[in-house]
């Protein structure tokens, strides 16, 4: 016997673990299920254990004090060798390991692997899930910096929704009344120890209920789950037509893993750090907040809600939603597994998947917002001046002195919030738009009392000429006829 | 054994029991204080420990019929806040000693709002909504019109009173239950 196999003994004869080990490794899953579409959940794993590792080298330098964390962060970014690079690491790690645990979730659920005997496997997997979600918004506070400050700010307001014990919220939210170096201490606490903790306790389960059932059987069309069979089937496919876990299984989850890990250090020595931008200080308002990738479709969403439904979309919602989720091993717990027939999971799947989407890709230019600086940054198109008389022109003057094109956009440039009105005068009428600029309304301003009445003649007249060559500008038939019995 | 199986209990069993309940006696009586230290953040706006009249400078330099931006310390500081101790608000000076002091929060979701003195309107970059220059609601999804801190005027100084983040069941000052209270 060589040196090395009698240490290892000596070892396994106090810790006993050799035994369960080699069981683990030889243990049979189903052929078809050594695939690459079970590999999500291993790289969940190692993205987690990689934040792990990273979050730990970051918190040698970070200082967790609302005054010092921005400064410790550029310190970070350029006075610590390869900082900029964990940072990287963390930072792209967090979006890596987001889209890996949503990833995972879908393929289970495509592969309806959240049925009987998995049902507990897949409600942890919900709360790991928020979990997760929990690290990114509590890491981005970290990163505490001007979004940091205002996404605090949105998180108090969205707690102060919260009936008859709103204020409480706010204030176990942010540690007191206001943002301040309580909040960010506590941020800290749960980022670090609070949720990690939580998370190494509940994917140790995950995982150890992987082992003990069995990875899931890849579906079949037709092969229905029933609670009474499945697990004596399941055990006669894994003799019948089982394969070792270590080698048949494991290398397509290492090779992932290593092409994930390869994936976020590219991307970190690509692109970087995230942040920190802007110092944390309220007082620069000069600034547009917006949270991080994978909570900009709530930011679109809260855009797009009626008032009266933000509220109680905020507050039911995610009950709703977690609600579903956990309940949804109850009430489709046995059956069919195969996507092939189950329609309703994968066009609700998809539908998801296109609504988050499309709210994601709306918050990339945020059409919602007025853009603060048109006003004074985007000129008059000098096509709509040429040959204006000089009332029309003043009125071009009051388009962009009342910083109309805040919020519409002329030529091709300005707001999204309200319509563009290169046209405008095709579809209003003279009377309809001094009407509008004086009352405002369908989600305008009245800007009777900011606007004296030379000032609502010229910008109307200006406005009276957008429209395009080719088309006459509205005009109000009943008033002509009037005029013309005069 | 014997005692078992006749349906009592044997000493053992009893002791057993006995430091279960101990062990629950410490657990509730460490909880209490940790459930206090937890709950602490709660603060009451009546406890009168963080009243405070915060001045925010002479009346001078704000001209009457003009909104302007004015910056605070916090009154419950710590020294590591950092630079989250400065708070800024919008006083509008409507003339003589009739003003309007607005926090910056946006009604909507916290965002900072913007004053334009072009348009006499508050703008918020966030999800775009607007505010008149009383504060009251223009257009976009805010639910209500600005928050307002009690304010009085003092020797030819003008004081708020401040110290919490407004929100739908938080106003700004931590002493007003109800907001836009005229000093």
């Amino acid at each position: 016997m060589s040196r090395l196999a009698k240490i290892g003994e000596w070892f396994d004869q106090r810790l006993q673990l050799g035994g369960t080990i080699r069981e683990t490794m030889a243990h049979e899953v189903p052929r078809k299920s050594a695939s690459w579409f079970y590999v999500f959940g291993s790289a969940a794993l190692t993205v987690f254990i990689l934040q792990i590792f990273t979050g730990i080298m970051l918190a040698l330098i970070y200082v967790p004090s609302a005054g010092e964390a921005w400064n410790s962060l550029q310190y970070l970014n350029h006075g610590v060798t390869l900082g900029w690079f964990l940072r990287g690491v963390h930072g792209w790690g967090s979006n890596f390991m987001v889209a890996i645990v949503l990833i995972h979730m879908v393929q289970v659920a495509m592969f309806g692997a959240y049925k009987f005997p998995r049902e507990l496997t897949w409600i942890i997997g919900v709360f790991l899930l928020l979990m997760t979600l929990g690290m990114a918004f509590t890491g981005q506070v970290l990163r505490f910096d001007q979004d940091a400050y205002w996404g605090l700010g949105i998180g108090a307001a969205i707690c102060g929704r919260v009936p008859f014990v709103g204020a409480w919220v706010v204030h176990l939210l942010l540690g007191g009344p206001i943002i301040a170096g309580d909040t960010l201490s506590r941020f800290f606490a749960i980022h670090v120890f609070v949720i990690p903790g939580l998370l190494i306790g509940f994917v140790s389960l995950h995982l150890l209920m992987v082992l003990k059932l069995g990875i899931n059987d890849w579906p079949m069309p037709g092969r229905l789950v029933r609670r009474a069979t499945y697990v004596q089937e399941y055990h006669e496919m894994t003799k019948k037509d089982g394969v070792p876990f270590v080698p048949e299984a494991v290398w397509k989850d290492m090779f992932f893993s290593a092409f994930i890990i390869v994936c976020v250090m590219a991307c970190a020595a690509l692109f970087g750090p995230y942040g920190p931008n802007g110092q944390p200080d309220p007082t620069i308002v000069q600034t547009v907040p917006k949270p991080d990738y994978f909570f900009q479709w709530l930011y679109a969403l809260l855009a797009y809600l009626p008032p009266e439904m933000e509220t109680p979309a905020l507050l039911i919602g995610p009950v709703v939603i977690i609600g579903f989720l956990v309940c949804l091993p109850f009430f489709a717990g046995e059956g069919e597994k195969s996507w092939k027939r189950r329609p309703i999971a994968v066009v609700t799947i998809l539908l998801t998947a296109v609504a988050l989407g499309t709210l994601t890709h709306l918050a990339g230019y945020t059409p919602w917002s007025p853009i603060m600086n048109a006003w004074s940054g985007d000129p008059v198109p000098v096509q709509y001046l040429n040959g204006r008389s000089p009332l029309e022109r003043q009125g071009a003057a009051v388009f962009q002195g009342k910083q109309c094109r805040n919020c519409h956009s002329i030529g091709g440039s300005g707001g999204m919030r309200g319509p563009d009105l290169d046209s405008v005068a095709v579809r209003m009428t003279h009377d309809q738009l001094v009407r509008q600029v004086l009352q405002g309304g369908g989600n305008m301003p009245a800007y009777g009392k900011n606007l004296n009445p030379a000032e609502v003649a010229a910008l109307v007249s200006f406005l009276d000429t957008l429209h395009p060559g080719n088309q006459l500008p509205a005009r109000d038939a009943a008033q002509e006829v009037v005029s013309h019995d005069k | 054994m014997s005692d078992q199986e006749k349906g009592g209990m044997s000493r053992r069993d009893l002791m057993a029991k006995i430091g279960m309940l101990l062990n629950g006696a410490a657990v509730v009586i460490l909880a209490t204080p940790v459930v206090g230290y937890l709950l602490a953040p709660i603060v009451r706006g009546d406890g009168g420990r963080y009243r405070k009249w915060i001045d925010l400078g002479e009346l001078d330099e704000f001209p009457e019929g003009q909104t302007r931006l004015a910056k605070y310390k916090n009154p419950i500081s710590n020294p590591w806040d950092g630079e989250t101790d400065n708070i800024p608000c919008w006083v509008r000076r409507i003339q003589g000693e009739k003003f309007q002091v607005f926090a910056i929060n946006c009604a909507h979701l916290g965002c900072p709002v913007r004053w334009f003195p072009q348009s006499s309107l508050f703008m918020c970059p966030c999800h775009g909504g607007v505010y008149y220059q009383d504060g009251s609601r223009a257009s976009g999804p805010p639910p209500r019109g600005l928050f307002e801190y009690p304010y009085k005027v003092e020797g030819g100084r003008l004081m708020i009173e401040a110290g919490q983040l407004p929100t739908l069941s938080t106003s700004a000052s931590l002493r007003a239950r109800s907001n836009g209270c005229q000093g």
